[in-house]
């Protein structure tokens, strides 16, 4: 077996009693004290750190750089406003899904978080994409995610100025002293800060966040149950090569400007057929919100069926969401079988438990929007 | 560190039995599969009345993090099993040796409890575990 890596953190995870697992080639605490339901119920109640230091951070230099990235992905970067942050696919040419990523724009470049199990295909991809005219750097950084009701109570301790921005801006501040690059965005559905510092000061930012009162660390475990109640996809499950944008319910990643008669239509990998499917809606399945009757969870893999016992689709995440107090999924179901508030059954050890399409997010987002 | 009652049997799979004195035993899952699954969301009891046979699968335990099986720690009829877990399955993590029991029954042949684990046996498998 190949050698795991760690982050900047590891050494303070093992310190707070973290469990550690392997994860997308990191040794990550998947769970600290508390346990994951605590760690989730914290991260809604108060302010959870996580860290996300295993995601890749990439900057992209060279001219135009926004426009040059346009020829990756579907989304609208040129339209982005310097400082703003948004999110984006890297499809491929049959329309599939390479990876999603968080897209920042600078003065003179572009700063990209993308998935840690992504990271190096992303970086050849974007490489081979952009040619020899761009300089893709990949970072030697640390990313700590700040999320909860509270992070902006914190925020407003030790780096008020942050607490100006709303969702999905991004500037640079001083948080004790430390030079950070902070945007106003996350994965649990929650309003917070994801924060990337230098390698060499990630832990004493962490020490320094852990030392509020309303700070916990939190694990992998509450994090992968806090994006599933928000609705928020997990790259390699809920979309991967074989969904589309449109079948995966992302649509709203196709930046007007690219689609049918925009601006700058297509010009990204598979964009035949993805604004084919977004202008005819002909796609035959679409990823769906689902809500179990009963406690039992419904996870990964779990075959979905209808009343009348055909099988139409199949669980991509699932679990028991702390905060819906039910079990909360999501999957991808035979478009006539997708209105919401239909019934569907999942068959769970053998026996076919009632599911109900839902709207998600399963729970309140709580994003700061001014 | 994890509780391992002196007075009770165990099996590998971490099950612990209770010898009820009458015939009878009541069945649950030690303080150390507590702690290693972690927060418990659902319990799929036995029906009562079900014949088992030793090692059988007779219900699961699902926690945030995974499903785990519940084996038979040894052959006999489902008696009873404990229903308040179905609205508070928490009670495994909060009382796995009493209120968070998850079954009684009335084994085929008591005798064989002397061939489970016993407390000192069972914290030697449990530490290796960890």
């Amino acid at each position: 077996m190949s050698e795991l890596n760690r982050t900047p953190l590891h050494d303070l995870h093992v310190e707070l009693g973290g469990k550690m697992v392997p994860f997308a080639g990191y040794e990550m605490p998947v769970q600290f004290a508390l346990g994951v339901k605590k760690e989730h119920e914290h991260t809604r109640a108060a302010c959870g750190l996580f860290d996300v230091s295993h995601m890749g951070q990439v900057i992209v230099r060279g001219a135009d750089p926004a426009g040059a990235l346009e020829a990756l992905v579907p989304a609208d970067i040129v339209g982005l406003a310097v400082g703003a942050q948004r999110y984006a696919l890297f499809t491929n040419d049959q329309g599939g899904i390479l990876d999603d990523l968080m897209v920042v724009k600078g003065e003179d470049h572009l700063y990209l978080v993308v998935n840690a199990a992504c990271k190096e295909q992303d970086v050849a991809h974007l490489r081979a994409g952009l040619g020899d005219d761009y300089e893709v750097e990949v970072l030697d950084r640390g990313l700590l995610a700040l999320q909860g009701p509270q992070a902006t109570t914190v925020m407003q301790r030790l780096c008020p100025a942050a607490c100006d921005m709303v969702f999905m801006q991004h500037a640079r501040f001083e948080i004790d002293g430390i030079a950070v690059w902070a945007s106003r965005s996350g994965y649990t559905g929650e309003d917070g800060f994801e924060i990337s510092v230098a390698a060499s000061d990630a832990e004493r930012l962490a020490r320094r966040l852990l030392a509020e009162p309303e700070v916990e660390p939190i694990g992998l475990g509450a994090r992968d149950s806090l994006r599933l109640e928000a609705g928020l996809c997990l790259y390699g499950h809920d979309i991967d090569t074989t969904t589309t944008p449109v079948e995966a319910g992302l649509i709203w990643a196709i930046g007007k400007p690219r689609r049918r008669g925009g601006e700058r239509e297509g010009g990204f990998p598979g964009a035949e057929l993805i604004l084919q499917q977004v202008e005819d809606k002909d796609h035959t399945r679409k990823r769906v919100g689902l809500l179990g009757e009963g406690r039992a969870p419904v996870r990964e893999g779990a075959e979905l069926y209808s009343e009348e016992g055909e099988k139409i689709g199949v669980v991509t995440s699932g679990g028991f969401g702390p905060s819906v107090g039910k079990p909360v999924a999501m999957g991808y179901v035979a478009i006539e079988h997708a209105a919401l508030d239909n019934q569907v059954f999942a068959e769970v050890r053998g026996k076919r438990l009632p599911m109900t399409i839902a709207r998600m997010p399963f729970v309140t987002p709580g994003y700061y929007r001014g | 560190m994890s509780t391992i009652p002196a007075n009770l049997s165990y099996t590998e799979s971490h099950e612990w039995v209770l010898d009820n004195g009458d015939g009878t035993v009541t069945v649950g899952i030690t303080d150390h599969a507590q702690q290693a699954l972690g927060d418990v969301v659902f319990v799929e009891l036995p029906e009562v009345g079900r014949e088992l046979d030793a090692g059988e699968e007779f219900g699961v335990i699902e926690s945030v993090k995974a499903a785990s099986d519940l084996y038979a720690p040894l052959a006999g009829e489902v008696l009873e099993v404990n229903e308040a877990l179905e609205d508070a399955p928490e009670t495994v993590n909060e009382s796995p040796y009493e209120d968070g029991w998850i079954a009684k029954l009335k084994p085929a042949d008591i005798t064989v409890l002397d061939n489970l684990l016993d407390a000192d046996a069972y914290a030697q498998l449990a530490e290796e575990d960890d």
